[in-house]
């Protein structure tokens, strides 16, 4: 507990003039200063008497001050009221030592100007602080030794705790007194029984009772809700097979030769044969008989409709298509039936003009741009799709895997690429429709215009032909070619390469795929900067974009001075006629060992037959190695192997032949397109002298015969003229459907043809033979003659 | 032995007569006129069908049964005489 009432004395003294402060003695509550100290003011003549004076003997530095108690006292006997200390003569009376401190307040921290410390403790303090203040530099070792000493205990309020917790009486104790009858003490004890229930409170049940507190009923919860569908689990086991490489080899059993001998040998054998042989007999003469199973009823029919119909063996007028807006002046170089859609054709359009014409004209052919016109039987009048070419097309293929990629050979030599996907429905709609308006898929460009699908991919001119391309053929998709030239079979099944020949002696090979990673890298930043700013204009779909403008040739032949004008393809060869030559080569590329450049090997067979250019060079679609050529006033028939000339070939027409192309029904038959506009039918088994029919389509020169297939009853063939115009011809019966056994004529007469040409071939070695000998024995019998001819002398006889 | 390469060579001989073939009872060929692969694949497949068809007409008549048999493909004739060992095979086309 703080002390209350500090013991505070004041110190009187009477003589001397000393000013002390007076410190004060109320509690801390009541003036704003510690308890121990109290503020005072003294006079100036108090100041001197006791030698305090503000800022002499006092200063700032140096407040404090010690003044004797005696003098206190002192002064306040001989000044009683006036002494400055005289309200506090008691505290200085009271207090215990002789000397007080007096500190000068100088910032009257307190109130006053001095202020008298009445505790000892507080002194004591005061003064340590003057001590230490005044001795600080060299006694700080002093400082640290002081010991702390105790101080008087301050009250906080923790007495008044101990006091409530303190037991102590609140009252006076009671006394009791109690007692009992003497007689009591000691007497015997009896107990007996008394039954707890029996009396009202016989006991004090704790009767068990249901607590509340444990059977809360829990009336809110905070729960999450999700709804699942219905889910239901179930197992089962299953027989887990891993699979595993095995294979199996097998070969028929047989016997060894010994085993056959001993039975051939066995007695049983001999009786089976014996017994067998004569049913075997009689069936087979049966056979040999008649053919029983043969329908001769159906052969019947089929001879004699050639002469019940009223058999019009001409070839009837179907359809026929000319655009006057798009092929007004223009001749057509190429048709094609589109593989997939029926009804459609495409045909290539081309300027008719000579080369100088063309030359003069070429700012207006600018204009003018090429196309492929796109025909289907449903619209005569309007073409269904239009391909805009560079340049004018000679040649173009579907791709035979892919209808909707076409690629085509231009005038200067580049090779273009078309991607109709986009369009195909268009073109298969249009055959179904029929030309009416049909509100669904309402394009409005079907209605009035034709879509025009520009080339998608266009080979560099630089490395293109130099001369228009004239033929452009697709490479089988099983079939692909690589770099050194070297066929490989190709594992995608879809075509992706391409054969073109142009005048320029050169035979092309063309890949349509990326390139692949053996470009430097400069070609392919080159062409990565190229595919950027070309982005798709004209809605051109990005097919082949990687090939566009960098296309290159996959594999360039050479042949150094033969011209191409048309291809056929073979496995590995091909035919390669020009200027009424036809060259047959291997276009395996070999290595020059003297230059290391790639080259090809030199034609193997060289033929002049024809009169003219070789215009066309085509397969039979039923013979695999019988080729069609046609060229100036003749055409030859070719068979692969044999090597001395052509098997079978036509005499001289009287006009130009200028296109010809095989039947896709008739082994026999062929086509021939002329100058004049007629179209021969030749049928071999019936006559190889002239054709069997002609016909005359058109007035002037057919450029193209393509024949098709449309169904089973009905065969087409498309004519194109020099003036544009497109006639589907529809063949007749006669022409489109084969006589009994006709294969098997025509390949019994094309051997025949075969034998005859090496007949003939060795009748003519014989015959040189025979030539050469004769000549020798002339030679020598001359000789002979000469040196064993008896002299003759002739004697001139003078007649005498 | 010889008899039999006579009556073999008779039959053989005949107008458009293509191949003969002798077979045992478990299908594998004695003797025959045509190549090695395509007598195998005759005598492996003919006996199977002989075989079935043997059963059938037995099924159909136990005391049945069969004694020659003739297929004719469109392009040519196979009769097969069967036996309790052998099997006879020639094939013939009749239309020439």
């Amino acid at each position: 507990m703080s002390t209350k009432r500090p013991k505070s004395t004041t110190t009187t003294s009477k003589g001397k003039d000393k000013k002390a402060d007076e410190s004060s003695a109320g509690s801390v509550a009541g003036s704003g200063h510690p308890n121990d100290i109290l503020p005072l003011t003294l006079t100036s003549a108090t100041q001197e008497l006791f030698g305090c004076r503000c800022d002499e003997d006092v200063t700032g530095d140096n407040p404090y001050k010690i003044l004797r108690k005696e003098d206190i006292v002192q002064d306040m006997r001989m000044r009683a009221a006036v002494s400055d200390f005289s309200p506090m003569k008691q505290l200085v009376l009271d207090y215990p030592e002789d000397e007080l401190l007096l500190v000068y307040d100088r910032d009257f921290i307190y109130g006053s100007s001095f202020y008298l410390v009445l505790t000892a403790d507080a002194k004591e303090r005061h003064l340590k602080v003057i001590e230490v203040a005044l001795e600080r530099e060299p006694s700080e070792v002093f400082a640290a030794q002081k010991t702390s000493e105790p101080q008087p205990w301050i009250s906080l309020g923790s007495e008044q705790e101990i006091e409530e917790e303190s037991v102590t009486d609140s009252r006076p104790r009671l006394k009791y007194r109690i007692s009992r009858v003497r007689r009591e003490f000691g007497a015997p004890i009896f107990f007996s029984d008394r039954n707890a229930m029996e009396t009202k409170d016989g006991f004090i049940e704790c009767t068990p009772y249901q607590d509340k507190n444990f059977s809360l009923k829990q009336m809110e919860r905070h729960t999450g809700v999700q709804t699942i569908p219905n889910l239901k689990s179930s197992s089962t086991q299953t027989q887990w097979t891993y699979p595993r490489s095995m294979c199996t080899q097998y070969e028929p059993r047989e016997f060894s030769e010994e085993k056959k001998e001993n039975c051939l040998q066995s007695e049983k054998l001999k009786n089976f044969v014996n017994s067998v042989a004569s049913r075997f007999e009689i069936a087979i003469q049966q056979n040999e008989i008649m053919d029983v199973f043969f329908d001769d009823w159906k052969a019947l029919s089929e001879e004699d409709s050639g002469y019940g119909r009223k058999a019009d063996p001409h070839l009837k007028e179907y359809q026929s298509f000319t655009d006057l807006h798009f092929s007004k002046e223009k001749t057509i170089s190429n048709i094609n039936w589109h593989p997939t859609i029926n009804g459609v054709i495409a045909v290539a359009v081309t300027e008719r003009l000579s080369f100088e014409d063309r030359i003069n004209g070429s700012t207006k052919l600018l204009l003018n741009p090429s196309l492929i016109l796109f025909w289907s039987f449903s619209d005569p009048i309007n073409p269904q799709l239009l391909l805009e070419c560079p340049d004018d097309v000679f040649s173009f293929e579907f791709c035979p895997s892919d209808p909707n990629i076409i690629v085509g050979g231009c005038m200067n030599g580049q090779v273009v690429l078309w991607d109709i996907s986009t369009h195909v429905e268009q073109l298969q709609g249009t055959r179904t429709s029929g030309g009416k308006n049909i509100a669904a898929n309402t394009n409005a460009l079907r209605e009035n215009e034709t879509p025009v699908v520009r080339y998608c991919a266009v080979s560099g001119i630089e490395n293109g032909h130099k001369a228009p391309i004239t033929d452009i053929q697709w490479l089988p998709g099983t079939f692909e070619v690589s770099r050194m030239g070297v066929p490989m079979e190709n594992k995608n099944g879809i075509c992706v390469q391409i054969v073109t020949c142009a005048p320029d002696c050169c035979v092309m090979f063309w890949d349509i795929r990326a390139p692949r990673v053996l470009q430097t890298m400069a070609d392919q930043r080159k062409q990565k900067v190229e595919e950027k700013p070309l982005e798709n204009p004209h809605g051109v779909p990005n097919t082949f974009k990687h090939l566009d403008l960098t296309w290159k040739p996959l594999i360039r032949v050479q042949h150094i001075s033969y011209c191409k004008t048309r291809l056929q393809l073979v496995l590995s060869t091909t035919f390669c006629p020009q200027d009424g030559e036809l060259v047959y080569t291997d276009w395996k590329l070999e290595k020059d060992n003297d230059s290391g450049r790639l080259f090809s090997a030199k034609p193997s067979h060289r033929f002049i037959i024809h009169d003219g250019q070789v215009n066309t060079v085509r397969r039979s679609p039923f013979f695999k190695d019988i080729i069609l050529t046609v060229g100036g006033w003749t055409f030859a028939i070719w068979k692969e192997g044999v090597t001395n000339g052509p098997i079978i070939q036509s005499s001289c027409s009287q006009k130009k032949c200028t296109v010809g192309y095989w039947s896709q029904s008739r082994p026999a038959v062929l086509f021939i397109g002329k100058e004049d506009g007629n179209i021969d039918v030749w049928d071999l088994l019936e006559k190889t002298h002239e054709p069997s029919q002609t016909q005359n389509i058109t007035a002037t020169q057919i450029t193209c015969i393509k024949p098709w297939i449309v169904s089973s009853k009905q065969h087409l063939l498309a004519v194109s003229d020099h003036l544009g115009t497109l006639h589907i011809l529809e063949i007749p019966w006669t022409l489109r459907s084969p006589s009994s056994n006709e294969k098997l004529s025509m390949s019994k007469y094309f051997e025949k043809e075969v034998d005859r040409l090496v007949y003939f071939e060795k009748r003519r070695e014989m015959r040189a033979k025979e030539k050469k000998d004769y000549e020798a024995e002339e030679l020598r019998k001359k000789t002979y003659l000469i040196s064993h001819q008896p002299v003759i002398f002739i004697i001139g006889t003078l007649k005498l | 032995m010889a008899e039999v390469e006579e009556t073999l060579k008779r039959i053989q001989t005949h107008k458009g007569v293509i191949g003969t073939i002798v077979v045992n009872a478990e299908g594998i060929p004695i003797r025959t006129t045509l190549d090695n692969s395509t007598t195998v694949q005759y005598a492996g497949l003919l006996h199977q069908l002989t075989m079935k068809a043997r059963s059938t007409v037995r099924d159909l008549d136990p005391q049945n049964d069969l004694t020659f048999l003739r297929i004719r493909p469109k392009k040519h004739e196979i009769m097969v005489a069967p036996d309790k060992e052998y099997l006879l095979i020639v094939i013939q086309n009749p239309s020439e």
